[in-house]
């Protein structure tokens, strides 16, 4: 963990998603305007984890916007960091030419 | 373009699912012959930056938005083995924690997005990484131009979804003709991002990215 590149790429992973995200477009994306305009989006049925504290990338409880989404990505960064290292650190293979 | 629940019907989902564990299962074993000491924190770091870069939407056109899918963007990064998985936690968090993407839908999301958009897409960038000059510059923009390509690529897998088991009735060729146009637009977004970010860590770690290493440090790394 030596490597700066790391270190750097989760300061920029944690600003983007805990305090760029707020200046992020809300507008339906891609699919969802699609559905809109061609008129199937009435059959989207509601997540059955709709009610998770961070459902829709906001935190539940904090009214503030800002902090809200900016914890939701906080939270998120760290919980993707946490599980792909977990998986990627237990996968790798040891380098038996290492002295 | 995270599919809801509801959009596809629950056989199609239930195939989708399918075949999604199978090509995630086959990548798992793929993915064991790249990761080192070396290249696992930046796996890692792989599917930490495209989940921050999801959140951040761009505006495409009048009412709509797009944002990365990062399969390409991996591919090159980590390999498309590794793609495949960083692309499929992603995937599976957003839809546990944030409702981001149906639970039904998981097979169908992970189909287009880590399996779809990242092989097809890496597929392109190994076409045109082989007609261009060998240095850095190419690795760029043939993860540019294969990262564009990748987004309708991975839209059509949606149209194929829809085509097989739409819970809807509407006209296959409207979500066609309006799928593809709409994600060639969101595929520029695609692009940019993907050459910056490439050419970030081609700036300054080019020894750990996949797609710029050629055969021979390939078997060099096997025999070590």
């Amino acid at each position: 963990m030596k490597n700066p590149l790391i270190i750097v790429g989760f300061a920029v992973s944690l600003a983007l998603a805990g305090g760029v995200s707020y200046y992020a477009s809300s507008q339906p994306d891609g699919l969802e305007k699609v559905a809109g305009d061609v008129g199937f989006l009435d059959s989207a049925k509601e997540s059955a984890v709709k009610d998770s504290p961070l459902a829709e990338y906001g935190l539940a409880g904090v009214d503030n916007e800002r902090i809200s989404g900016g914890l939701a990505g906080v939270i998120g960064v760290a919980s993707t960091a946490a599980v792909s290292f977990a998986i990627f650190y237990g996968m790798r293979r040891f380098n038996k030419s290492k002295p | 373009m995270h599919i809801p629940d509801g959009f596809i019907n629950i056989p199609t989902s239930a195939a989708f699912a399918a075949i999604s564990a199978v090509g995630v299962g086959a990548c798992l074993k793929g993915a064991t012959r790249s990761l080192d000491e070396k290249t696992a924190p930046l796996a890692g770091l792989t599917a930490t930056f495209i989940f921050a870069v999801q959140m951040l939407n761009f505006p495409v056109a009048a009412g709509t938005s797009g944002h990365l899918l990062g399969g390409v963007l991996a591919a090159v990064l980590v390999g498309p083995y590794v793609a495949t998985l960083a692309i499929t936690v992603v995937l599976l968090l957003q839809a546990l924690l944030f409702a981001d993407g149906g639970l039904t839908a998981a097979g169908l999301n992970v189909f287009n997005l880590s399996l779809l958009g990242v092989w097809a897409g890496y597929a392109i960038f190994l076409v045109i990484k082989k007609i261009m000059p060998k240095n850095k510059t190419s690795i760029s923009v043939a993860a540019g131009v294969a990262a564009f390509i990748s987004v309708p690529a991975a839209a059509l897998g949606f149209v194929l979804q829809y085509a097989l088991g739409a819970n809807a009735t509407f006209s296959l060729s409207a979500v066609l003709t309006a799928m593809f146009s709409t994600h060639v637009l969101i595929g520029i977004g695609e692009a940019i991002i993907t050459v910056l970010s490439v050419t970030a860590v081609m700036a300054s770690r080019p020894d750990l990215v996949y797609g710029f290493r050629g055969a021979k440090s390939q078997l060099e790394i096997r025999k070590a």
